[in-house]
């Protein structure tokens, strides 16, 4: 799981952020193809149990039936996709089955991953670098991975080439400025911090402001965890969205709202109260590497249009990976026998 | 009372006065709905499969066939059932014969165990005990940090061990410390990890194995969706954990990871966590956790609404009523009517610590469906059955019903609601309510 893929990883990347792609080897494998073996792998493909008995009844059918259906809606449930886009897919797909564009089990699996692709990628989420420096807030509920995506995204952007510091905007929370300064230093970039109880607008404004002094290129906030539902908290957020932008005017340029994979339909109601309250611009999906499916991106999706920009599959500096929906859809809908 | 699933219940059934039998269609379209609502609410596929077998088998029963109001007999099954499965009393920690009493935290990344084991250390601590929290969570940057930091506000010592990397050889020692210290309770804190993390969940085995917890302890995260299954058998497996605490539940996730942990591995939920400071820790009430997944709670919802609008002074004078336990049906028949008058209604505010149900009102419309009836049935009660609930008994209840033009089942609905309103209100007024008024 910390096989990076090298060259391959980095140039998705510079993608993903609108920078020249670093150098590869001939002999490198694509990307996605690279990016889908791995996310296969963090799965379930060394455990040896398959994704789940619908999905397995779905490839075993030679041809589509009642009972395809119904396993079908049963593995999107069961994916965290939710009821309401659950069902939109299945109608779509038994349009298509209708139409005659489906007829076998393994027509259905692939029309079912194109489906999903095309749904959650409409237009490759990015994170577009280019302003001196760009800043990117990073937000989310207790838990969801915040620090530890910083980590890794602070790593990937030193990488290729950029200079960055982060901020250490979690004042709240117990050693949360102690552990974003481990990450910090393994990253190999500066962290803006202040003391305990300090006022997180405050940490974002200087964080910014250092920045721009030391010539960084990326400015990365880290932001307390919060309910969606704490009105203060959220005023909080609001407040210190508003101070990044006093401290240079377009500031922040990217809000990231980190999600769980396993997270169930409150992951609805987290991206549509973060998104009230700050312009969130794209999402992050975290702890892929377990038995979750995170199919709760797939209901963001339909309820709010918000694209996924990256995917975290460990705990290790280099679990990081550029969103690829087709990867993931193949990921998560195609049992080991097929991959 | 008149909440999301009981909405969908009386569409399926408003066809139905007068037609008579309820056909098998209408059942089927009945457990659709409740299917729909679990789902929604995150109860795992299989629980909800099993439960909604358990509560068709009633449905086809004469208790709905036979009852005028069938949907409300259903809504009433499902939240018997529902009640049935989170489990009966609760069950509270169990203490090892001879001290120490060690208890082991686990569960996967970000789920809560470090704070939740210095809330176990605090309320411990505060019951007359001596604990002692261990840090074994070596692997994630500050985490020994953390628990350090939370053992210092809370004034219970941590033992850890900088820059150990053999989280089974801190647990060792850091039970031989609290022995030697005389300290008669061990917390130990424990790295989250991946249930298909062989190597991880072996260590917890190890970790386990070498302490002889007297209980092994799971966070779950309320909003943990389908997975919950998953996971809680897989550490049931592995560990064979004792009980769980369900985490954030001060959230708005309906929490159906709660039933999916219970009904799946039969083991109590001990406590829920409703917020981010070391006090946040309660004791879990499955008829309450059974109502939230339901998405009940709207009387407090209500109330919620009606205290963002009403004026200061008329704050005040309610605050008092309601430290005071002394909040009347006639206080609360004027803050709903102030609702009323406001007209749209905006974003619900903050929490009520210890229940759900902050979220978004679906659209005026039904709201002022569910006034009415709850106006309804106070107005037609005397001022003395208002201002003392507790002498409606049933002939009074059968005529206030009557008079209100709604039904026994939703007057009895009022009042359990309006008692559990007031308890909680005379908790709160131990926080303050300006707190929960989110100034």
């Amino acid at each position: 799981m910390s096989d990076t893929g090298g060259a391959a990883d980095l140039g998705a990347f510079a993608e993903l952020f609108g920078l020249e792609a670093p150098a590869v080897p001939d002999d490198a494998p694509a990307p996605r193809r690279g990016l889908f073996r791995r996310l296969r792998e963090s799965i379930a493909a060394s455990q040896a149990q398959p994704i789940s008995p619908q999905l397995a009844g779905i490839y075993q059918s030679k041809l589509v039936s009642d009972d395809t259906w119904d396993d079908l809606e049963e593995a999107l449930v069961l994916a965290d996709c939710g009821m309401p886009a659950t069902m939109d897919i299945v109608e779509a797909l038994r349009a298509e089955a209708a139409a005659g564009k489906v007829t076998s089990g393994d027509s259905l699996a692939r029309a079912l991953t194109d489906e999903i692709t095309r749904r959650l990628a409409p237009e490759p989420a990015r994170i577009p670098l280019g302003d001196e420096p760009t800043v990117i807030l990073v937000v989310g509920v207790n838990g969801s991975g915040k620090t530890t995506t910083i980590g890794k995204l602070a790593h990937r952007l030193t990488e290729l080439g950029q200079k960055v510091v982060i901020g250490a905007g979690d004042t709240f929370r117990a050693a949360a400025v102690e552990q974003l300064a481990v990450w910090a230093d393994r990253a190999g970039v500066d962290i803006v911090k202040q003391a305990p109880g300090a006022d997180p607008g405050a940490v974002a404004f200087d964080a910014v402001v250092a920045g721009r002094a030391r010539g960084a290129d990326v400015v990365i906030i880290d932001t307390a965890g919060r309910l969606q539902t704490q009105h203060n908290l959220m005023e909080e957020l609001r407040k210190v969205h508003g101070v990044t932008g006093k401290a240079m005017e377009g500031a922040p340029h990217h809000v990231l709202l980190v999600i769980d994979s396993t997270t169930g339909q409150n992951g609805l109601s987290q991206a549509r109260l973060f998104s009230e309250a700050v312009p969130v611009s794209a999402l992050v999906l975290t702890k892929f590497d377990g038995v979750a499916r995170g199919g709760i991106v797939v209901a963001i999706e339909r309820e709010l249009g918000i694209p996924v920009a990256m995917i975290g599959v460990g705990e290790s500096i280099d679990d990081l990976q550029p969103f690829d929906a087709r990867a993931f859809a193949e990921a998560i809908f195609t049992p080991d026998a097929a991959a | 009372m008149f909440d999301a699933l009981t909405d969908k219940l009386q569409g399926v059934f408003s066809g139905l006065k007068g037609r008579g039998k309820l056909t098998e269609s209408d059942i089927d379209k009945a457990m659709r709905a409740i299917r729909l609502s679990l789902l929604e609410a995150d109860v795992s596929l299989p629980v909800v499969k099993q439960l909604t077998t358990a509560i068709k088998e009633r449905a086809t029963g004469d208790e709905v066939m036979s009852s005028i109001t069938p949907d409300q007999q259903v809504v009433k099954i499902v939240d018997e059932e529902l009640t049935r499965l989170m489990g009966g009393t609760n069950v509270g920690l169990a203490m090892a014969p001879s001290p120490p009493t060690v208890i082991l935290m686990a569960g996967l990344q970000g789920s809560g165990k470090t704070t939740h084991t210095a809330k176990l250390a605090r309320l411990l601590a505060a019951e007359g005990r001596a604990p002692l929290m261990v840090a074994c969570d070596v692997r994630r940057p500050a985490a020994m940090e953390q628990l350090a930091v939370l053992g210092d506000q809370i004034g219970v010592p941590v033992h850890r061990e900088e820059g150990a990397t053999d989280p089974v050889a801190v647990a060792r020692d850091g039970i031989a410390a609290a022995k030697r210290a005389g300290r008669d309770v061990v917390l130990i804190d424990t790295a989250g990890r991946l249930t298909i993390d062989a190597e991880m969940m072996d260590e917890l085995v190890a970790i386990r194995d070498a302490v002889r917890p007297t209980s092994v302890i799971l966070v779950v995260d309320a909003m943990t969706g389908q997975t919950a299954v998953d996971v809680a058998v897989a550490f049931q497996d592995a560990v064979q954990f004792d009980g769980a605490i369900l985490s954030k539940l001060d959230g708005d996730a309906r929490g159906g990871a709660a039933l999916s942990v219970r009904a799946v591995t039969g083991k109590p939920i001990l406590f829920v966590g409703t917020g981010e400071k070391v006090d946040a820790l309660e004791a879990f009430h499955p008829d309450r956790m059974a109502s939230r997944i339901l998405g009940m709670g709207d009387v407090l919802s209500l109330i919620e609404k009606a205290q963002q609008n009403v004026d200061e002074a008329d704050a005040k004078r309610i605050e008092e009523k309601m430290r005071g336990g002394t909040l009347t049906l006639d206080d609360f028949l004027d803050q709903l009517r102030q609702v009323r008058k406001m007209g749209p209604i905006g974003q619900v505010m903050g929490m009520i610590p210890g229940l759900g149900q902050a979220g978004k009102l679906k659209d005026v419309q039904v709201d002022e469906r569910r006034i009415d009836r709850v106006e309804a049935i106070i107005s037609s009660m005397t001022l003395s059955e208002r201002a003392r609930p507790d002498i409606i008994n049933g002939s009074r209840r059968r005529r206030i019903a009557e008079g209100s033009g709604t039904t026994v089942q939703e007057v009895n609905q009022l009042l359990a609601q309006f008692k559990q309103m007031q308890k909680l209100m005379k908790r709160i007024g131990k926080g303050g309510l300006p707190s929960m008024l989110g100034a």
